[in-house]
């Protein structure tokens, strides 16, 4: 088939950015989204210029590098999905595509469709974890865990970190990323010895780093490629209310 | 002061909607019984009925409710008005460059993500609705000490009058252009309460597990329930009384 | 004598490990605080180690290519990580744990370290537990194992298909950690180009931030290389498409030996390739052969149909189908290990029976599961079982619940329902068992530079066993490199700071810029990712499931021509001093085509067939794998001589005190 595509190209954060069009001509309806990126890339270095930058590693969408915003939807229209999964089948001949990296304040651009996300690191080292050394764990069924919980826990934990949540808000908030670590640590009684702590800490580097404030509208959750719940949310927003009235 | 953290805004936001709610509700109620009175009068064929005038004239003569919670609820009100812009200004600021195509992402539904839009035109109808009956009245009563009912002479006698609410109300209520005012705000209203009420349970982190569903469609009655209710008093006055 | 001293502890060999820490020196908390440690690398080796040293005291700085330490590659595991619990009371123990990995090895890899990896295993499900890893679990509350391939207890621990990804994110906790009370300071988009060595010892290390293109020299009193396995050499495999082989390479040019580079794991269940613009492949996991019968059509006539797409799979008689591994090893059936698999699969599609298009895939068909299952519930629910769509509809329910997330994705890739008509899959590279050559302690043959995870070659031998890669990666790093790495720097308390203003980091950059700007200076005619390919496919058809001494000659003289091509024709746009994906490419791969070489000649050397290294010279008359215990029971250290066409080899003989050398058969 034959694409229209609309790419952002932007030389860095400094620099003003603008979308340019490429034409690309027998793509296949097997490829995934970034081989069709991968043979654009090839036709822009043939025809002697700078391929588009794009962030990219496992393409089996686990590891949360690919990001992009493909018509307006981080990861592209299908749901449940990262970018690296997505394929060509999902666009028909002469379709026109818009190609934008993640946008947000708290993401600023490296280059074309490659974005700073460096931001959730920062949130993350700011309590993100249990305080427990090395070499100091008691025995791994020392304390049993409610099968719920612990399936609940890892659900919140399977979060890849893409930043497709704060790409789809409306406010770039990155409320869902940061609900799904605290919800994870507070259901298990290993993490829940910090929850208190770690809601404010966690919470103040959210702020900290600029993204919005959450309006429960819910594109985060519909736009996760691992639909990760608003439930999370709602629970970190109770911890932090409890924390607020009783800090210990 | 401590900067307040995003979540601490959303909480501010949360409990002065919820105390709004309950604000509304009570409102409702009083209003519902203008609708009694009227079919008593008009349908039944009563002599006399008070029930709204009885009710109005506590709410506006009862000293705890005129000197603490009135101004407890302009204070509510003016915080989660204001609140409300911090917030839009904050969230503008989180993605200083929008999407070219525009941001199609999903599960976006209307009310939420233009609760400005609705709760703006709250305030302009809040601002037809003070001048049709709040400014006069707090001008009647602390201000000229006389009060009118419909176009006629303002007097002392009138405000004295315990009975005078229910035909002003009513007076109000005979113009077409008003009614369909206020039955076109109670319908954003609806949609602002709609996401409003959940999301004050989200906010503050109530809705969880099996709860989630039934404060969605508790909210959603609420919403639906509520502004009916309000334009149905405005209708019944428009036609019937 | 061997140049190569392992250092492996006397004793006997459940004791090594004990006895060694109680004699292995110490570093003082108050010295440790000056003591620098460069860590390559973020994944589960280099993640848990950086966090347990920096929690001793170290400090540590840690580079990496990603932008975030959390996508390192070992996210992407799936199944799930052993260890010797015996929560299951079904007699596993640290002995049997080290049994089976040295024998599904092959026996080509040294006892004391499998041992040591078997016993500390157990600490390692602890730790994860205590960081806040969800790991599955029963009912009541106690953690959950599964059996994993070809083993005879349930000793794999997991957490659904994510088991890499959420151990990563413990390790990455741990790391965050640290990274905020500044022990550990983190480069994120940063690729290692050279090691620097002063006085024959490792100090530190030139790096490029591709984000900016800024090149720069780290001093350091260790440098870790936790860079992962070398998969890429073959273009196509499941690693990620960044995972590169040049720090170990570089550290190979600077004089650390090479240890069985052609040791590779072909994984038999992987989606096979559609097209030229293939990027990489995607595992499916083994847990499929469970209940998925593999086959191909008993008649050429019939491959070809299907191939050309007049037949369809589902309309091919029983009678003329071969369940050729059904045939071949009625014992295990479709549940050879992986290796066998693998070269079943080659065989019939290179005997012309392959079923896509590029006639390279099986079928995988879980048509009689369905059935089977199916059946089976209709007696549960009393269904009479002639009513076929009700029967099958139970079927597709019990096959979905089991395997319903890994048919959703295949469906995704391929467009194929697999409920409807059998998956088509081929064997892929999935991990390398070789790498650097390391000592009991993990350093490599140059002072100071150690590597631990896959980037070693210490523990899998001639093949892995799943669910082992996992718990070697952090026994490595969270309890192994805590301790021998004190052995190593406790001479290095009165060292002080590695000033980077020695001549030797001034030199390591301008070498490391040269290279560079000579990639960048060449501006041919054809891109990076062209010569890739090339490599990947010599590699794969002459170093990959099958080799012979023959192919391998030609493959090496392919390659080097392909080498000489490279350094004339490349076409690498852009700058130096900037975001430059390209270049990035281009510099692995220019390690890549000396690499493959090396494998190729590693190949070539070793004349007897052991796990994943099947030489057609030397096989049983059936076709199965010929081991030559008594000439070839050593690991194979390639020493770099200056010139990627002549290495040197080096000989570390294997010696098995503890466990007898087996034949494995699975007729």
């Amino acid at each position: 088939m034959k694409l229209t595509l609309h790419v952002w190209r932007q030389k860095d954060a400094q620099t003003q950015g603008k979308m340019v069009d490429y034409t690309l001509d027998n793509v296949s309806e097997d490829m995934s989204f970034l081989e069709m990126m991968d043979v654009l890339n090839q036709q822009i270095i043939e025809g002697g210029d700078e391929p588009i930058a794009f962030d990219h590693d496992c393409r089996e969408g686990i590891c949360g590098m690919c990001s992009m915003v493909i018509n307006g939807q981080p990861h592209g229209p299908q749901q449940g999905t990262t970018t690296c999964q997505l394929h060509m089948r999902s666009f028909k001949d002469g379709d026109s595509i818009y190609i934008e990296p993640f946008r947000a304040k708290g993401f600023p651009v490296v280059r074309d469709l490659m974005v700073d996300r460096s931001a959730f690191d920062r949130i993350i080292q700011s309590g993100g974890f249990v305080s427990v050394g090395t070499g100091a764990a008691p025995d791994g069924n020392a304390i049993p865990i409610r099968k719920e919980e612990a399936d609940e826990a890892f659900n919140a934990a399977t979060c890849i970190g893409c930043g497709a949540c704060v790409a789809s808000c409306k406010n770039a908030s990155a409320m869902l990323f940061v609900s799904a670590k605290i919800a994870q640590l507070d259901r298990l009684p290993q993490g829940k010895v910090e929850s208190k702590e770690r809601v404010r800490s966690m919470v103040a580097q959210m702020d900290e780093e600029g993204f919005g404030n959450c309006t429960n509208t819910g594109a985060c959750s519909a736009e996760c490629p691992k639909g990760i719940s608003l439930e999370n949310i709602a629970r970190m927003n109770r911890l932090y209310l409890q924390s607020s009235v009783s800090p210990t | 002061m401590a900067k307040l953290s995003s979540l601490s805004r959303k909480y501010i936001m949360a409990f002065s909607g919820l105390f709004l709610i309950l604000f509304l509700t009570q409102h409702m109620t009083i209003n519902l019984l203008s609708v009694v009175d009227s079919l008593r009068l008009n349908v039944f064929g009563a002599e006399e009925s008070n029930l709204f005038n009885q009710a109005a004239y506590f709410m506006g003569n009862n000293p705890v409710v005129q000197f603490a919670l009135q101004p407890v609820l302009i204070a509510g009100f003016m915080i989660h008005m204001v609140m409300a812009f911090v917030l839009q200004a904050k969230n503008a600021a989180a993605r200083p460059d929008g999407y070219q195509y525009g941001n199609k992402a999903r599960a976006y539904n209307w009310a939420s993500m233009n609760m400005l839009i609705t709760g703006g035109v709250v305030i302009g109808f809040l601002g037809l609705h003070f001048y049709d009956f709040w400014i006069p009245e707090i001008t009647a009563k602390y201000v000229t000490g006389k009060a009118h009912i419909g176009d006629g002479p303002a007097t002392e006698a009138i405000l004295a009058d315990v009975n005078r609410f229910y035909p002003e109300l009513v007076h109000r209520m005979k113009y077409p252009w008003r009614v369909a005012i206020y039955c076109g705000s109670f319908v954003l209203l609806g949609l602002h309460l709609n996401h409003g009420f959940q999301s004050s349970f989200q906010t503050t982190g109530v809705s969880q597990g099996k709860y989630v569903e039934g404060i969605k469609k508790a909210s959603t009655a609420f919403a639906v329930i509520v502004p009916l209710m309000f334009i149905v008093v405005a209708l019944v006055h428009f036609f019937i009384s | 004598m061997s140049i190569l001293q392992s250092n492996i502890p006397g004793g006997p060999l459940s004791d090594k490990w004990t006895q060694h820490k109680n004699s292995i020196r110490l570093v003082n908390p108050a010295n440790k605080r000056n003591i620098d440690i460069i860590v390559i690398g973020s994944g589960l080796a280099g993640a848990s180690a950086s966090a347990s040293l920096a929690e001793l005291g170290y400090n540590v700085k840690c580079f990496f290519f990603q932008d975030s330490p959390r996508r390192a590659h070992s996210i992407a595991a799936q199944g799930g990580i052993n260890a010797a619990k015996n929560y299951q009371n079904d007699g596993d123990s640290t002995y049997r744990l080290f049994y089976d990995t040295i024998k599904g090895g092959d026996y080509r890899s040294r006892e004391a370290n499998v041992y040591r990896l078997a016993e500390v295993s157990a600490n390692i499900i602890d730790q994860c537990v205590a960081q806040g890893v969800p790991f599955a679990r029963e009912y009541g509350g106690t953690l959950a194992n599964r059996s994993f391939g070809g083993v005879q207890v349930s000793r794999t621990f997991y957490a659904r298909g994510q088991t890499g990804q959420q151990l990563l994110l413990g390790a990455y906790s741990a790391l965050s950690r640290q990274v905020a009370v500044g022990k550990v300071k983190m480069y994120n988009r940063h690729e290692l180009l050279d090691i620097v060595k002063i006085d024959g010892k490792a100090r530190g290390v030139v790096v490029r931030n591709n984000a900016t293109g800024e090149i720069s020299s780290h001093g350091g009193h260790a440098v870790l290389l936790c860079n992962g396995g070398y998969g890429n050499v073959f273009y196509l495999s499941t690693n990620a498409m960044g995972s590169n082989a040049t720090a170990s390479w570089r550290a190979h040019k600077r004089g650390a030996f090479f240890a069985n580079p052609s040791f590779t794991q072909i994984h038999p269940t992987c989606i096979p390739v559609s097209g030229d613009y293939q990027s990489k492949l995607t595992l499916m996991s083994e847990s499929l052969r469970n209940d998925g019968r593999i086959w191909v059509p008993l008649h050429k006539e019939d491959a070809e149909a299907v191939r050309e797409g007049r037949l369809r799979p589902t309309d091919i008689p029983e009678d003329r189908r071969d369940y050729y591994l059904e045939r071949r090893y009625p014992a295990f059936g479709n549940l050879v290990p992986r290796d066998v698999a693998s070269r079943a699969a080659k065989e019939r599609c290179d005997a012309g029976f392959g079923v896509n298009k590029t006639g390279q895939a099986v079928f995988l068909d879980f048509a009689s599961a369905i059935e089977r299952y199916g059946e089976e519930q209709a007696n549960l629910k009393g269904i009479s079982p002639s009513d076929r769509e009700a029967v099958m509809q139970m079927g597709r329910e019990v096959v979905s619940a089991k395997y319903g997330n890994l048919f959703q994705m295949y469906e995704q890739i391929t467009a194929d329902n697999p409920y409807e008509t059998p998956m088509k899959i081929f064997p892929a590279v999935h991990y390398t068992m070789g790498g650097l050559w390391v000592d009991y302690n993990l350093m490599t043959t140059v002072p100071g530079l150690f590597a631990l995870g896959e980037a070693n070659f210490s523990d899998h031998g001639a093949n892995r066993l799943g669910a082992s890669a996992l718990m070697q990666g952090l026994a490595d790093g969270y309890f192994v490199i805590p301790y021998t790495i004190g052995e190593y720097l406790a001479d290095d308390i009165r060292t002080g700071a590695i000033s980077t203003d020695h001549d030797a980091f001034k030199a390591a950059e301008m070498e490391a810029k040269g290279h560079l700007s000579s990639l960048l200076s060449i501006q041919g005619k054809t891109t990076v990712d062209t010569f890739h390919r090339k490599l990947g496919k010599f590699i794969w058809d002459y170093c990959g499931m099958a080799r012979n001494e023959k192919g391998l000659n030609y493959a090496i003289s392919e390659v080097q021509a392909l080498r000489d091509e490279f350094y004339n024709d490349v076409r690498v746009p852009g700058k130096l001093d900037e975001l430059n994906p390209e270049l990035e490419k281009a510099s692995r791969v220019s390690d890549f085509l000396e690499l493959g070489e090396l494998m190729c000649n590693d190949a070539l050397n070793r004349k007897e067939s052991c796990g994943g290294h099947f030489r057609e010279e030397y096989q049983t008359e059936e076709g199965e794998a010929l081991r030559d215990d008594k000439d070839y029971a050593f690991v194979s250290a390639w020493e770099y001589s200056g010139d990627p066409k002549a290495p040197n080899h080096h000989k570390e003989e294997l010696t098995f005190d503890n466990v007898e050398l087996k034949t494995r058969s699975y007729k």
